[in-house]
């Protein structure tokens, strides 16, 4: 029984306690987690009416088709509209739903697989990717997930896959068209491997050449905006990835790829590193990765098995605040401290304008490196000010309505220091002590 | 809300609260009142297209349907001397050029032969011959080199600072806020939180010095709370408010400007398109940051560089992938400008870097130490141990600086 451990286990693996959840999950906190992690992944209330990616691609191709003039004005007619409600729907959810250990999963893995807004196509499609690429993997196989998103429109679009070409394909050889390496590059530095993962340029290259086909129907092929596997765009022969030959085999030389690199211990240890840095410190100690790495080799990429593994590892659980939120910890945390603010329908904007200006609008990311995971990252000089404004603000529109020594008692009270408690039980108003609250080192950290 | 300056000053003092002594210390003996900016170009400047090669005999070849047009024809490049032309999309710097405030240095790269953008930033950055060779970034072990002592030389405008200027010597960071400021009264309350958070308090108390600097430095249409600024806007008045922060004779004397937008790997265009609208979007911060700059642009130097260049010829996607040798610009005052500066490797197929990328034939790094001895006053000999390490063999480049 302890209110410490499940302060950490609130904070860590879901997004902070709801008001009474800390006394719910004092009884046993890694059964809590553990108790969540057997779940299904399913979307929470709120995500459930997200259009599906087909839809919402097929409606850009077709506006494309249309000539550029016309997709520009659609998006901006529509497209800040579906991304402020797509976003609003996405971090209400994280803020309300009782299983918040799956919506930071969710969140951690659409990170690592990251899209983001640099074409026009990819915003609308972003968060309908996260429910369809991400979500039902995120317990099930490492390998299923990579497949899911290197054969989801949205990844397609935003690495360029989608107009590569092979050299000497069919459409190679007639038109000025050609290979683009920019999918092929990053699932081997990023989504896999890592960048000392052991891979040369002629491995981006040959993986390139392997995806070449891999591609998003247009309104003119029919049922625009699905995955196709395209032969007349697919480079013909043997290629050879990490010295291994992949035989001509069309679609499945892809996939055989695929699975191939989901099963390298370079991307064993990549994936341990990136969890623990996540779940454990910014500098996780090697134990800690080692042992995730050898789950994650000995399950073949079973991420309820390697999710499982991190509940176990003691160091998770050493030090209660080693992290230091993320603008979207932060936003969804507070959110949820105040009861996840049900029935206001303005508070979804809200946060989407917090999170923005927070510098962590979701599906903006500056590369396909996903948002950084260090306090080095965010605890800068600037946003440190602006997130105690922030919290100021957020304060002064509750006005007085929540009790600061009653707010802190359901959030930070069992890893708050004594004079954190002290600052906010003398604060000179209700507004202020919430103020400090959502200032303070142990509302900050996680 | 308009802060009054006595606000401004309280606030400050909240900070100042925190630390020993005040922030506003008079000049200290010594410090420079040279004025550095450094542009991060992020995501991979196409140099053959910025400063095109156009006199190259295989430059039409090569670049195919990226070629821009010769001098002299509509929406051509501005020619530069007879062998290279500047993009049309930075025609508004053409004049600064030819007043002799702007200068290029072409086919160079960091020593950073692989193709990662975040590695070779990392490299770019914390200015080692490899990617995560060092914690901190060149720029914060030149400031240390200044001998900053308490006073904050350097500035980061944006969210965040960028590994460049991390280090041991703190540094101001800011960008703009639609927030109102909370009262002095407030921060010395949550400043008094963070006492045994060493992180979170060295963080704020910085995060209140740069305001209270902004917030002196900005007029009341900038700063009025609640105001949208769009993105392009965002961006032009970093770079105005940057200048202004610099001018300040008590304020940085460093600053660093990130600008993304660079990985054109598809529909790249030429005249028009998405490499186009990003140079044109950097002529428009530079002009701003020169007339922020006002009365020390003649003390100033203006860096712009890259993690590398990109494939000299197009994809397959009427873009260009991750390169190798590209530009890098150097414009301001103190610049001796109204030139080239290139050991020209060719573009045929046998000159490429690995058949695909410009050769590069000076070192980044001696481009920066040559900024750094001859503008702010560095010995080469620190250069060459500190702030780039293991760089003795890499001289720096003369002659950048006007005497």
């Amino acid at each position: 029984m302890s209110r410490r451990d499940a302060a950490v286990a609130a904070g860590r693996f879901g997004y902070g306690p709801k008001p009474g959840e800390l006394d719910q999950i004092a009884s046993d906190p890694r059964g809590w987690v553990i108790e969540q992690l057997s779940k299904s992944p399913e979307r929470p209330e709120g995500l459930r009416a997200i259009p599906d990616s087909v839809d919402r691609a097929a409606q850009v191709l077709v506006a494309l088709n249309q000539g550029a003039d016309n997709l520009a004005q659609m998006m901006r007619q529509e497209g800040r509209r579906i991304y402020i409600s797509d976003v609003a729907a996405r971090t209400l959810a994280a803020a309300r739903t009782e299983d918040a250990v799956i919506e930071r999963l969710v969140h951690f893995w659409s990170n690592h697989f990251t899209v983001s807004a640099s074409r026009p196509i990819v915003l609308p499609v972003a968060l309908p990717f996260e429910q369809e690429a991400i979500r039902p993997h995120v317990l099930g196989r490492f390998t299923d997930m990579l497949l899911a998103v290197a054969r989801h429109p949205a990844m397609l679009a935003y690495l360029d896959n989608a107009v590569s070409v092979g050299p000497n394909s069919w459409a190679g050889r007639r038109r000025d068209r050609g290979l683009n390496e920019n999918l092929a590059r990053e699932i081997l530095e990023l989504h896999t491997l890592g960048v000392d993962g052991g891979y040369t340029q002629d491995d981006v290259r040959q993986l390139a050449l392997i995806l070449t086909g891999w591609t998003v129907r247009r309104p003119q092929d029919g049922d625009p905006g699905r995955f196709r596997f395209l032969p007349a765009i697919h480079e013909p022969g043997d290629k050879r990835l990490l010295g291994v030959v992949y035989a001509e085999d069309g679609q499945a030389e892809g996939e055989r790829a695929l699975a191939d690199l989901a099963r390298h211990p370079s991307t064993a240890r990549h994936i341990a590193v990136k969890l623990a840095r996540h779940f454990i410190a910014d500098q996780p100690p090697g134990t800690a990765v080692d042992r995730l790495a050898a789950a994650f080799q000995a399950s073949d990429g079973d991420l309820h098995a390697v999710s499982r593994e991190l509940v176990q590892i003691d160091a998770v659980w050493a030090d209660p605040l080693p992290k230091f939120k993320s603008p979207n910890d932060l936003v969804i945390s507070a959110l949820r401290s105040m009861g996840g603010a049900p029935g206001n329908s303005e508070v979804g904007t809200g946060a989407v304008a917090s999170l923005d200006m927070l510098g962590q609008a979701p599906f903006t990311a500056p590369s396909p490196a996903g948002w950084p995971d260090t306090a080095e990252a965010w605890a800068t000089p600037e946003a440190m000010v602006r997130r105690v404004e922030w919290g100021l603000e957020v304060a002064q529109r509750i006005g007085g309505s929540i009790d600061p020594r009653r707010f802190v008692d359901w959030t930070i009270a069992p890893v708050a220091a004594d004079d954190t408690l002290i600052a906010i039980d003398r604060a000179p108003s209700a507004e202020e002590g919430l103020a400090l609250a959502f200032a303070s080192p142990a509302f900050q950290r996680r | 809300m308009p802060l009054s300056r006595r606000s401004l000053i309280g606030s400050a003092a909240a900070g100042a609260a925190l630390a020993a002594g005040p922030w506003r210390l008079a000049l200290a003996d010594g410090v420079t009142d040279k004025r550095l900016v450094l542009v991060v170009l992020r995501g991979g400047l196409d140099g053959l297209a910025a400063f095109a090669p156009y006199g190259d005999p295989n430059y039409r070849s090569l670049r195919n349907q990226l070629a821009l047009d010769e001098p002299g024809r509509d929406d051509g490049l501005v020619d530069l001397g007879g062998f290279f032309g500047l993009h049309p999309a930075l025609a508004p710097l053409a004049p600064w050029y030819q007043a002799g405030e702007m200068l290029a240095v072409h086919a160079v790269a960091t020593p950073y032969r692989e193709r990662s953008h975040f590695d070779a930033q990392d490299l770019l950055e914390n200015g080692t011959a490899r990617p995560h060779g060092s914690d901190d970034g060149w720029l914060n072990r030149a400031l240390a080199q200044l001998g900053a002592s308490d006073r904050r030389l350097g500035l980061a405008v944006g969210h965040g600072v960028p590994l460049v200027l991390r280090g041991d010597v703190d540094v101001a960071n800011w960008q703009p806020s639609q927030l109102p400021a909370a009262d002095p009264s407030f921060h010395s309350l949550v400043a008094g939180l963070y006492r045994n958070d060493p992180m979170l308090a060295h963080a704020f108390e910085e995060g209140l010095r740069a305001t209270a600097m902004a917030e002196e430095t900005l007029d009341e249409a900038t700063m009025r709370p609640g105001r949208r600024i769009g993105r392009q806007e965002a961006a032009t008045l970093l770079a105005e408010t940057a200048g202004r922060m610099l001018a300040d004779p008590a304020g940085p004397r460093v600053a660093v400007l990130e600008v993304p937008g660079w990985d054109t790997h598809a529909g790249q265009g030429t005249v028009n398109g998405r490499l186009a609208t990003a140079l044109r979007r950097l002529a428009e911060s530079l002009t701003r940051l020169r007339e922020g700059l006002g009365p020390v642009w003649s003390d100033t130097a203006i860096a712009v560089v890259t993690e590398f260049g990109r494939t000299a010829g197009p994809n397959g996607s009427g873009g260009t992938d991750h390169g190798t040798g590209t530009v890098a610009i150097l414009l301001g005052g103190a610049v001796a400008g109204g030139r080239m500066i290139a050991d020209w490797p060719g573009l045929s197929t046998g000159a490429l870097y690995e058949g695909r990328d410009l050769a590069p034939t000076q070192d980044l790094r001696a481009f920066l130490k040559g900024v750094l001895r001859d503008h702010l006053n560095l010995p080469e000999s620190s250069l060459a141990a500190g702030v780039f390490p293991g760089s003795s063999g890499v001289a720096a480049m003369n002659g950048l600086i006007a005497v």
